[in-house]
């Protein structure tokens, strides 16, 4: 526990790099504060572990590889109740193995950060095919917050991100990076310490006798209290009740598990983050997320450059879903599109929200690559005309 | 009249008690030979966190007035080593039952005690799943008749102790519930320990165990099958394996000093 604090300083590797994205999410693990990591080998993830293993003894956090993925999820759980800022990185099929400690996470709401370099099954191809295990991966009701990067510098700054809103809603965070982007080489911008937004986790002000670990406002999180200081908290992933025993009462199970739903998506103004491009005299728009807001943006210069216009929204933050936001582009516009790499999974969200008020066309690819601006711009072209 | 009070009841949550385990458990006598052994020693209370996974025995830190942990099997030790690394003046302490160490949980089991991490895990090892109802476990014996074993268990059971002891474990004791003395003592060698330490304590299930594969659902009957069946260390010593066929070895068969675990990765000035 920052027993190197003289080595504090190296915690921010300020100035311009020209960095790997697996490398970029960990120096963005180390401004937002971590300090303690665990994972297990898995290509494409790797370099994150061994970046961690060097960089974050150096400035007194703890790195752990585990014996596999269940390990590393539940000792990041156990460090961060312990007071712990944490992470753990890995891909598509140690993901797998996550979901049952996202689950207790989720249950017991603890702040966490989980990057997945999702790869296609078995090989290391690029893919977006995890995004609705992203949401519910787990048992049980929870609701998830997903960060969608599309570059080595988004790497950086949504894994500071993702720490801030664990810490905030206390619930675990992902971080969905991709193989394109994790195992690229960018030019990547770390601001100074002082210019990075931290989030520090709240803890109660009330003595042991007066807290109750789970009592909080309606769609908001508890407060911590600190382990090892005489609240004697229980941490059941079973129902619990405000002074956290296990008391099973079906209208406190349907109102816990109200306010663990609720404070992400009561909150969604807050939480979700997107960016518009192009938006305000387009009548279509492309809806992207991830490494595939690069050639979209780029088909989307070919059809300006054609006379179409259509805008696109990116996604920053994929769930949940900004679902107010995508109803009024649907109003304004004649046609969406969905863009991404799998089989037209998320596709089907967009459509939901979209159907009443526009038709929405899928543009997907499954073929353990990224579209081609061309690619994306023949579909759109053909709909459009 | 004043009430009297258990002397331990200050370590038990307010208002938690009667505690849910079947008449007859051993799980009761396990909370009270823990509490014992913390009174004695008058260790503070306040720097110890327990663990339970899921189970029965993963029950007892649910009762304890510390910070606890409860409610996923097998995954006690992943937990454990996240806090324990974090914050090495906390004492962990580990209850589980037979299923949830090294069944479900037995390849984190075997890698804690290959790190040595400073935790104390308590085993309470009654031969069978018995939350779940009284299925075969690792831990039951040749041809028992359990609830997935109609005909009898076909596979040989772990002897935990000795997979501790070669997976790197350094203060491994196993006793019974018939053995209070024996056990507290343990306990309290294993709570002093720097290390990785494991107390197995082979415990009575009469609901379960005791009525599928012993045929009695009377707690002392299935605690005189374990008395039967045990033999001490120092006389295990002389037997033949013949003899040690089918008996439990009682005694502490491990106790060393080594390296406890920081992490996979340390930082030493100059030394990078």
């Amino acid at each position: 526990m920052n027993k190197n604090l003289k080595h504090e300083n190296k915690r921010v590797n300020t100035g311009i790099h020209f960095m790997l994205g697996n490398y970029a999410a960990v120096e963005g693990a180390l401004a937002a504060g971590c300090d303690f990591f665990a994972g297990y080998p898995i290509t494409p993830a790797n370099e994150i572990s061994e970046l961690m293993s060097k960089r974050l003894p150096e400035v007194g956090g703890i790195f752990v590889q585990g014996e596999d993925e269940l390990f590393s999820i539940y000792s990041i759980i156990g460090a961060s109740l312990a007071g712990a800022k944490v992470m753990t990185a890995t891909a598509s099929a140690g993901f797998n193995y996550m979901q049952e400690g996202i689950g207790y996470a989720s249950a017991v709401e603890v702040p966490c950060v989980i990057i997945d370099v999702q790869r296609c099954r078995g090989e290391n191809f690029a893919t977006q095919a995890d995004v609705m295990q992203m949401r519910w991966g787990a048992s049980g009701d929870y609701e998830s917050i997903v960060l969608a990067p599309s570059s080595a510098q988004e790497l950086f700054d949504f894994t500071v991100l993702a720490f801030n809103l664990a810490e905030e809603f206390r619930n675990p965070v992902i971080v969905m990076s991709e193989t394109t982007i994790a195992l690229m080489r960018e030019r990547i911008e770390i601001p100074e310490k002082e210019n990075i937004e931290i989030y520090k986790r709240k803890y109660t002000s009330l003595t042991p006798e007066e807290y109750l670990p789970f009592k909080a406002k309606s769609n908001s999180p508890p407060e911590f209290a600190p382990i090892g200081k005489g609240y004697h908290t229980l941490y059941t992933l079973n129902y619990h009740n405000e002074d956290g025993t296990i008391d099973w009462d079906a209208q406190g199970y349907k109102k816990l598990y109200q306010r663990i739903t609720g404070k992400i998506s009561e909150n969604k103004d807050k939480i979700c983050k997107t960016e518009s491009y192009f938006l305000d005299d387009a009548d279509a728009a492309i809806i992207a997320y991830g490494s595939e807001v690069r050639p979209a943006l780029d088909a989307i210069e070919m059809a300006r450059n054609d006379g179409i216009k259509i805008g696109m929204l990116k996604l920053i933050t994929v769930w949940p879903i900004h679902e107010n936001l995508i109803k009024e582009i649907a109003k304004n516009v004649r046609r969406v599109f969905a863009v991404e790499m799998n089989i037209g999974k998320y596709a089907k969200e967009i459509e939901r929200i979209c159907l009443p008020f526009c038709p929405v066309s899928h543009i997907t690819k499954n073929e353990g690559i990224i579209h081609t601006k061309e690619e994306i711009y023949k579909v759109v072209k053909e709909k459009l005309s | 009249m004043k009430e009297k009070i258990n002397p331990l009841r200050k370590y038990i949550r307010n208002g938690k008690l009667p505690h849910f385990f079947c008449p007859g458990c051993g799980c009761g006598q396990i909370l009270n030979y823990f509490l014992r052994a913390v009174d004695d020693l008058q260790l503070d209370f306040e720097k110890i966190i327990t663990i339970g996974g899921v189970g029965c025995t993963a029950r007892i830190p649910v009762y304890l007035n510390t910070d606890s942990f409860h409610g996923v099997h097998g995954r006690t030790l992943a937990w454990a080593t996240g806090i324990k690394t974090y914050q090495p003046d906390l004492r962990v302490v580990i209850f589980a039952g037979d299923g949830d160490l090294v069944s479900i949980g037995g390849n984190h089991f075997l890698h804690a005690a290959r790190r040595n991490l400073d935790v104390t895990v308590i085993l309470v090892n009654n031969f069978n799943f018995a939350m779940t109802g009284g299925q075969v476990a690792p831990t039951t014996l040749l041809d028992s008749v359990t609830m997935t074993t109609p005909f009898g268990s076909r596979e040989k059971p772990f002897d935990i102790c000795k997979l501790a002891i070669c997976a790197g474990a350094t203060y491994v004791a196993r006793w019974s519930t018939a053995k209070p003395i024996q056990t507290v003592k343990s306990i309290k060698k294993a709570l002093q320990h720097k290390g990785f330490s494991l107390v197995e304590i082979l415990s009575q299930c009469p609901t379960n165990f005791g009525r599928y594969a012993l045929r009695t659902g009377d707690p002392q009957k299935v605690l005189e099958w374990i008395e039967e069946k045990s033999i001490a260390k120092t006389k295990a010593e002389k037997s033949s394996e013949d003899e040690l066929k089918n008996k439990f070895i009682l005694g502490e068969f491990t106790h060393k000093k080594q390296p406890v675990f920081q992490g996979t990765s340390l930082f030493e000035e100059g030394n990078h």
